[in-house]
């Protein structure tokens, strides 16, 4: 009899990330819902910060280990969960919806026949069901799924659900070393952007459009983004004119984002950008025109000259930051 | 060599979408549909996969008659030939991977293209599902991808950088942008497009793992507060970051 959640943990440089505490929240309050055991289970070689999966209330962690499971491969990674899976067949699989467990997620819902639903932003119990609800059209519309097969695969959108820690419990963790990989996929190799953090993981976001007028005044926002401990974001179209690399694109052919705090300097909000940030908790806009539609959906609005402003934000906060 | 790529018919990204009457659905009263964006960018490395190492390319899409607009343009952008699935039911994303596996597998295409996302349900799974199925290699989200006789080497954008990826044929292979610049129809390549022929068949009908419930429209914003209109406001909008949404 199913009677598992299981959460599947994602680490980098041998630590766990953030979205995976938020994935282990998510288990564990479906697990004591409906009265399930929650187990956590992770791949890699050596990983620091196992046990403090605890925190945020699983106690059970399975760490599959071997020195070539240190990066990401899709077949090796692939074959390791399914053989759990299959061995400890769990009934609801909860999975971060990062650029790995993405990848990996669609993979064990093919070779299981199951139901799979990307980007949820919100799991509830409706009726004794689990409904998901996860953006359409780039967020400009929402959907609510179930998934109606026995197993189901949910893939949460990072930074939506809050990884509060709940005791100082420490996971009880058991390795297992494994070989026989299957590494027909390999990561031989990889290479990090000069940017220290990615729009898609971080909390607050500063982003630029076309107003900033040529790529050498992105400095500016680089300045600004880093003094709020933020990343850099930017418009279709300074990513079409070459400014700045497509990796920083938020909006429909970019990334969608939900930051706490987005500065939208420049931009004036064509539907596509609206529609990737719009589910930002507080939107900031400096434009010079007032018309401009992004300041349709901004908390807090300065009409005027970004060349005026920002520098005088920097200075702001670089005076409130030394008080 | 065969090479596969499919590709979706999806509303403008420029549309507004509202919700159809069923409120499963949305209404398409006034909505323009394109290619798929990142589609294009799955066009035009199977066509450059062809340049390089010959073989013939095929077009794969499920939908109603009117991604026959979509499959045209493939195969105005020089595309060998095209095939319509004829589904108009909602599937769920395994069931529509289990309809172009079927078909990629009768085509024998060793190497068969995605784009990352169709812009409409904005899933991203049903190249990895494909590949599951087929039982071929796959690499998602492809920003720079070489082939070499029979070994695939692909960049693959992640947060904050890039993997470098090494597997082998036979492989899907999911585009991101960057990947390419796709290229316009010639106006030769529209007219011979015009003449060829779409072929259609009806995909077998797979059960749904998942079920639409309904469409909403997200919470609507309210339009905040304009603090000023020079660099005297900085001050205010700081102040107010700070105290108010506590944010910094």
């Amino acid at each position: 009899m199913a009677n598992k959640v299981l959460v599947i943990l994602e680490q980098r440089n041998g630590k766990i990330k953030k979205s995976s505490f938020e994935a282990v929240k998510v288990a564990s309050e479906i697990s004591s819902r409906i009265n399930y055991e929650t187990e956590a289970v992770i791949i890699g070689n050596n990983i620091e910060n196992i046990e403090e999966t605890g925190n945020y209330g699983v106690s059970n962690v399975v760490h599959f280990r071997n020195p070539e499971l240190e990066n990401y491969s899709t077949s090796a990674y692939k074959k390791i969960l399914l053989e759990h899976i299959n061995s400890t067949n769990p009934e609801i699989i909860i999975i971060p919806g990062t650029s790995l467990g993405k990848d990996l997620a669609p993979h064990i819902s093919a070779k299981l026949d199951c139901g799979l639903i990307s980007d949820c932003i919100a799991l509830n119990y409706t009726n004794n069901e689990l409904i998901a609800t996860r953006p359409i059209f780039a967020g400009k519309l929402l959907a609510d799924f179930k998934v109606t097969s026995t197993k189901k695969i949910f893939v949460l959108r990072p930074n939506v659900f809050k990884a509060d820690k709940i005791s100082d419990m420490k996971a009880d963790v058991k390795t297992i070393d494994v070989d026989n990989l299957d590494l027909s996929t390999k990561v031989i190799e990889i290479k990090k952007t000069d940017t220290k953090l990615d729009v898609a993981e971080a909390d607050i976001i500063v982003s630029g459009g076309r107003g900033m007028k040529a790529p050498e005044n992105f400095k500016l926002i680089e300045e600004l983004a880093e003094l709020l401990g933020g990343a850099v974001g930017a418009s279709r179209a300074v990513v079409d004119a070459g400014w700045r690399p497509h990796s920083e694109q938020v909006g429909q052919t970019g990334k969608t984002v939900s930051p706490t705090l987005y500065v939208a300097l420049g931009i004036s909000g064509a539907i596509q950008h609206l529609a990737g940030m719009r589910s930002s908790k507080y939107i900031v806009a400096v434009n010079k025109d007032k018309d401009a539609p992004i300041f349709q959906i901004a908390d807090y609005g300065i009409v005027g000259d970004v060349f005026e402003i920002v520098p005088a934000m920097i200075e702001e906060l670089k005076k409130v930051k030394s008080n | 060599m065969k090479i596969a790529v499919c590709i979706n018919h999806v509303p403008d990204t420029a549309a507004k979408i509202n919700i159809g009457n069923d409120r499963k659905s949305i209404d398409t009263a006034g909505v323009a549909y394109v290619v798929n964006p990142y589609d294009e960018f799955a066009i035009e490395e199977a066509l450059k996969t062809k340049e390089k190492f010959g073989g013939e390319t095929v077009a794969i899409s499920l939908g109603s008659d009117a991604n026959k607009e979509t499959l045209r343009k493939a195969l105005a952008m020089g595309i060998d030939e095209a095939i319509l699935l004829k589904d108009e039911s909602y599937r769920d994303s395994l069931s529509v991977a289990k309809a172009l596996a079927d078909e990629i597998k009768s085509q024998n295409a060793e190497i068969v293209f995605f784009g990352k996302q169709s812009v409409d349900f904005d899933n991203g799974v049903i190249g990895q599902m494909v590949a599951e199925l087929l039982n071929y290699n796959s690499v998602s989200n492809v920003i720079k991808l070489i082939i070499e006789g029979n070994k695939i080497t692909a960049e693959r954008e992640i947060e904050g950088g890039k993997e470098i990826v090494e597997t082998t044929l036979p492989v899907v292979i999911t585009a991101q942008k960057g990947l390419n610049e796709p290229r316009y129809a010639s106006l030769k390549g529209i007219m011979a497009a015009k003449k060829k022929n779409i072929i259609e068949k009806i995909p077998a009908n797979y059960q749904n793992n998942v079920e639409l419930i309904e469409m909403k429209k997200p919470a609507s914003k309210q339009p905040g507060r304009i603090i000023g209109t020079d660099a005297s406001a900085v001050q205010e909008l700081i102040r107010l970051l700070k105290e108010e949404a506590k944010v910094i």
